[in-house]
């Protein structure tokens, strides 16, 4: 078994999941990355995107938006606007989120926002697929 | 003189009262524990955010890369977001949000500056339309909100945030009940942008200073997170709102039952009191009647 290392997922609402894992794998800013124990000190805005969980349980896969992610050696915080694991994501909801994020893609200034909104669009997509 | 008729009526409408107050006594404690509930999960979030700022503040010189921290240098055109309650019925709540904010617009507007104001809630607006009516610049209504989301709250952010890069505000300040029992709320003032940073302890847990890497670059990550921070100010003030307003309304229906009791009683006793009267008076008319027989 690898090793484990304490991770909590914070929303504004509720602290969503706390307890150890092996790996989770993060939608930064910059780049999806993955977070084991003993990771290096690192802090990192998270673009929305699809977070993945491993823990002893299993895996889980979790919806978040904007927010950040603070990494240390033995612990891992995420805050995050929202999070909603992807099995909850049907329906309505996902036409819902499907939308939103279509409105975002309008609205989007630069070059930056337009690729985020367009990620997070392909990912709901391959969601409603699968689902 | 009352007739006893007209006693008797004094006294079932009261008890109408009462049995309403008593009601309203206990659904606004039951709101009161859930809106409790709601607001001590919403404290990790807000709690963690405020630590990651305070590291990164101290850490960073160049403040004036984030703009919501640095302001725009200036403080002619303020913004006061006021937020109060839908109804009414909750002892001094509205009244005293609305005093605060009406005294800070008062010294504001006797300063020469601008004053813009949102407000959120209808009885704060309707309690300061008549003086300050003329300030407003938006209405948010939740009253359709059963319960209030973080979205809620975003929402009022991103348009903060809109007015902001506009340029149509300098300083904003957030105007809120704080709940800081079921007899005490207090009414705050919170400048939300330019932003403050919460001061001091830089990492408690973690022991060893740790080094963290950012990305993007520091200043980014702070930008983002003051940001972020907007919203959840408001939405802890929201939720510090609901709370106050039944604690508030808690306490005002228990002294409106209380009262309404002691009401009952005094009337109760006049009742009886009438009642004895009469029957004397008629009985000392038979006796008289009968003896000059």
């Amino acid at each position: 078994m690898a090793a484990t290392f304490n991770f909590e997922l914070v929303t504004p609402e509720r602290l969503l999941f706390s307890g150890q894992v092996e790996q989770v794998v993060v939608p930064g800013a910059e780049g999806d990355f993955a977070v084991l124990a003993g990771h290096s000190p690192f802090i990192s805005t998270i673009r929305p995107g699809l977070l993945e969980v491993t823990s002893p349980e299993g895996r889980q896969q979790l919806l978040v938006k904007k927010g950040v992610a603070e990494a240390d050696p033995d612990r891992l915080t995420i805050l995050a606007q929202s999070a909603v694991s992807v099995e909850d994501l049907r329906g309505d909801r996902l036409a819902n989120e499907l939308k939103a994020a279509e409105a975002q893609l309008a609205e989007a200034k630069d070059d930056h926002a337009r690729m985020t909104a367009e990620g997070l669009i392909d990912l709901l997509k391959r969601i409603q697929l699968k689902a | 003189m009352a007739s006893l008729k007209d006693l008797r009526n004094r006294i079932s409408s009261v008890k109408a009262t009462r049995k309403i107050t008593k009601a309203m006594q206990m659904v606004a404690a039951a709101k009161l524990r859930r809106a409790q509930e709601v607001a001590t999960a919403a404290r990790p979030y807000a709690e963690r955010m405020d630590q990651m700022i305070a590291n990164l503040g101290s850490r960073v010189t160049d403040k004036g890369s984030a703009p919501l921290l640095a302001g725009t240098g200036r403080d002619n055109v303020h913004l006061m977001v006021v937020m109060t309650g839908e109804r009414g019925l909750a002892g001094g709540f509205n009244g005293n949000i609305s005093k605060l904010a009406r005294q800070d617009a008062q010294r504001l507007l006797a300063a020469g500056k601008t004053v813009k104001m949102i407000m959120v809630g209808r009885k704060g607006a309707e309690a300061l339309k008549r003086e300050l009516g003329e300030h407003y610049i938006d209405r948010i209504d939740l009253r359709a909100v059963r319960q209030i989301a973080f979205a809620n709250a975003d929402e009022i952010a991103q348009k903060l945030l809109r007015l902001y890069e506009a340029g149509e505000f300098d300083v904003a300040t957030l105007y809120f009940s704080e709940f800081k029992s079921v007899i005490k709320q207090v009414p705050t003032a919170l400048q939300l942008i330019p932003a403050k940073l919460p001061e001091g302890k830089a990492e408690a847990a973690g022991g060893a200073e740790a080094i963290h890497q950012y990305e993007p670059s520091e200043e980014e990550v702070l930008g983002d997170l003051v940001t972020l921070n907007i919203s959840t100010q408001i939405f802890r003030g929201l939720l510090e709102n609901v709370a106050s307003f039944y604690g508030a309304q808690m306490s005002a229906m228990d002294s409106a039952t209380r009262n309404a009791g002691e009401m009952i009683n005094k009337l109760t006793l006049t009742y009886n009191r009438t009642r004895q009267a009469m029957i004397t008076k008629e009985l000392i008319e038979i006796i008289s009647g009968a003896e000059a027989v």
